[in-house]
């Protein structure tokens, strides 16, 4: 291996796809299509009244009914009254996907007639604005009301307010789509960057006579390997901080930023830059390594979890998503940008690093320069 | 000096089929040396052999004293090779594909001189892809010197190229040779042979059939010299009642077959006694082609056709 070599062909290398709008546009520029496309699909679901699942703990009194039908005509909030078992709202709220959730305590009605401040808690999941912006105005306008209405009939004149509320961050994160779609972008240019392009090249400058031109200087096969996955590699960042910029910026994606994702983006361009050089190396023809490459990519660039989570998916797709190598570089992905998951994300990563080493193995055994 | 490359009974099989079969040939340092042969011959496979690019089945190789298939590293550092139709990367111009092929040689020629010697250097700037046939040869021709080798391998490097662009690749061989460089040429075109080549080696299924100068083949496998005559049949009917030689009458001439330059002075002298009426007169000799054709085959419609009548391999 010599640096020198292998950086006078990354620039080569380098020259030639910036100098092809075609595959330029495949690797940095359709996939921003892409997340803007999906995005404005799918960001703005429309404001529906969020609904305000509420645990009442005086639940005989006349104030607390009052206080609740208050808050359902405000028509941002529908109230639907619920009985945790756990006793505990903010878990509940999280194991059930809910943002937004009110609990009234004992006494409430006691306290308000007495003219006792007293507060409610409310459970707000600040990542979801909206319902959070819905449930915090309709509690403060009830309450003011309430206020108000307190003041007026108070016996000592004074005007102080009677109830207040608490508000509460619900201990986990709600996700909406563009927030999946980023690192499933992200995957997607891991993906077909490298396998659309190694596909052609390997197949082409084998008819060409490239690589035997090539073989026929000091460059080795080793060396120009190596260049290859340097290049993918640093389009896959690029393709990242396009991604995540327009991700955050433009749709206000709700992904942390993590030095744990950088060895997916490692790791991935290197398994998928040695998938396509194996489809090359089989294939007889370009034509039909175009078409190898092609059945390869496809199911993976739909089924892996690149535009819609995984999860969502029936169970026997789920099976079929859990074969695909690209499944894995996106869930870690998902597991670092989203959930902060570091020992799923780490599972993912062996299990990526396995079949890249396993790819690239296969690749460097059947990819030949020469004739024989 | 050794000979630039020494080849003894080398054989190629692929499967049962000898595609190579025991040929061996020396090529003196300094020369130009042109393997010659129908498609399907063996031209190329031999090419790819003496590079090392390919294995061969027996036999002894040598290429300044190495041995392609087992040295190739440091014999690609002194041979400078033009395959067949050169492609390269599309988007890359001709001075940075010089560039990119010093650095990895790491040797610095002059990339402006490299490319004003193969007259490439209005196209300096302009990308692979808009080159023409003859300009991509060119830079062909140009990255081969780019390691300054001592033996030069031109795989048919004019085939498909107009007159103009030929005669510029001609032009370089000729200076390469000039340099004292070896240079290792492979042709269809029996014409470049004769023109360039110091010695020719004629290579038909696998086997070498004539080898030696241009002329030395001609004087060997040509057939006799001949007088020609622009005359009628009435100029053929009197030197056939007055002379032993053979009078073969070809369209507006006729031609008489010479045992010795005698005959053509005593044939002409007795033409001009006769009265009869003749316009012009010149001797011809075979060329490579005729000898070419003659030993491997013959040209229908453009098609080379071996010896046994069958259109030879299509590739080589």
């Amino acid at each position: 291996m010599n640096g020198r070599r292998i950086l006078a062909d990354l620039k080569v290398t380098a020259r030639g796809y910036l100098r092809n709008p075609i595959a330029l546009f495949f690797s940095l520029i359709f996939p921003l299509i892409l997340i803007l496309l999906f995005g404005l699909i799918f960001a703005n679901t429309g404001a529906t009244a969020a609904t305000l699942y509420t645990e009442n703990f005086d639940h005989a009194s006349p104030v607390s009914q009052e206080f609740l039908s208050g808050l359902n005509q405000t028509h941002l909030v529908t109230v639907q009254v619920i009985n945790t078992s756990t006793g505990n709202l903010s878990v509940w709220l999280g194991q059930n996907d809910n943002p937004v959730g009110l609990v009234i305590p004992a006494g409430f009605g006691q306290n308000y007639t007495q003219h006792i401040a007293t507060n409610v808690t409310l459970y707000v999941n600040p990542q979801d604005a909206g319902a959070a912006g819905s449930a915090e105005g309709a509690v403060q306008a009830v309450e003011n009301e309430f206020n108000l209405h307190a003041a007026c009939q108070s016996t000592n004149g004074t005007c102080s307010p009677v109830l207040g509320y608490i508000p509460q961050s619900v201990g986990k994160t709600y996700f909406t789509y563009i927030d999946y779609l980023v690192p499933g972008l992200i995957g997607f240019s891991i993906l077909t960057s490298p396998m659309f392009s190694m596909v052609d090249v390997t197949s082409s400058y084998r008819k060409e006579g490239i690589f035997r031109q090539l073989s026929l200087t000091p460059l080795t096969r080793d060396e120009w390997l190596a260049s290859r996955v340097i290049w993918y590699t640093i389009l896959t960042f690029l393709a990242a901080a396009i991604m995540l910029g327009f991700g955050i910026g433009v749709f206000g994606a709700k992904v942390t930023i993590s030095v744990w994702m950088v060895p997916f983006l490692l790791v991935g361009p290197l398994l998928f830059v040695s998938l396509g050089m194996l489809a090359g190396s089989i294939a007889r023809t370009p034509e039909s390594a175009a078409v190898i490459g092609n059945i390869i990519t496809f199911p993976m660039m739909f089924l892996a979890g690149t535009f819609f989570p995984v999860s969502e998916f029936s169970p026997g797709l789920q099976v079929v998503a859990k074969v695909l190598p690209l499944y894995y570089v996106i869930d870690g992905m998902n597991q670092v940008l989203l959930f902060q998951n570091y020992a799923r994300a780490l599972t993912d990563f062996v299990i990526v690093l396995g079949i890249a080493v396993v790819f690239f193995a296969a690749a460097v055994y059947l990819f030949r320069w020469k004739g024989e | 000096m050794a000979d630039a490359i020494v080849v003894e009974g080398l054989t190629k099989n692929y499967g049962s089929l000898a595609a190579i079969d025991n040929i061996s040939f020396r090529v003196p340092p300094g020369s130009v040396f042109a393997f010659l042969g129908p498609n399907g011959a063996g031209k190329t496979t031999t090419t790819e052999i003496l590079e090392g690019l390919r294995a061969r089945s027996k036999g002894s190789v040598r290429v300044l004293g190495l041995d392609p298939w087992g040295e190739g590293r440091p014999l690609h550092r002194q041979i400078g090779v033009i395959p067949q139709d050169f492609r390269f990367f599309e988007k890359i111009t001709p001075r940075e594909s010089i560039d990119y092929y010093s650095t990895l040689f790491g040797t610095h020629p002059d990339p402006a001189a490299l490319l004003e010697r193969v007259k490439l250097s209005d196209k300096a700037n302009s990308r692979f892809d808009t080159l023409s046939g003859g300009q991509k040869q060119k830079l062909g021709l140009a990255l081969s010197l780019v390691n300054d080798p001592r033996i030069c391998f031109l795989d048919e490097p004019t085939t498909g190229l107009d007159p103009t662009a030929r005669r510029a690749i001609w032009d370089v061989v000729r200076e390469l040779r000039r340099e004292g460089r070896t240079v290792f040429l492979t042709t269809h075109y029996l014409e470049e042979a004769e023109i360039l080549a110091d010695r020719v080696a004629i290579i038909n299924h696998g086997q070498i059939v004539a080898a030696g100068s241009p002329a030395e083949i001609i004087d060997r496998l040509g057939g006799p010299a001949r007088l020609r005559i622009v005359a009628g049949s009435d100029v053929a009917d009197f030197v056939r009642s007055r002379f032993p030689n053979e009078v073969r009458r070809e369209g507006d001439h006729i031609d008489v077959v010479l045992r010795d330059r005698e005959d053509a002075l005593a044939i002409l002298e007795a033409v001009q006694a006769s009265r009869l009426a003749w316009t012009g007169f010149t001797t011809v000799r075979d060329t490579l082609e005729d000898v070419f054709v003659r030993l491997v085959g013959r040209m229908d419609d453009g098609v080379l056709k071996s010896s046994d009548g069958t259109a030879a391999g299509a590739s080589t």
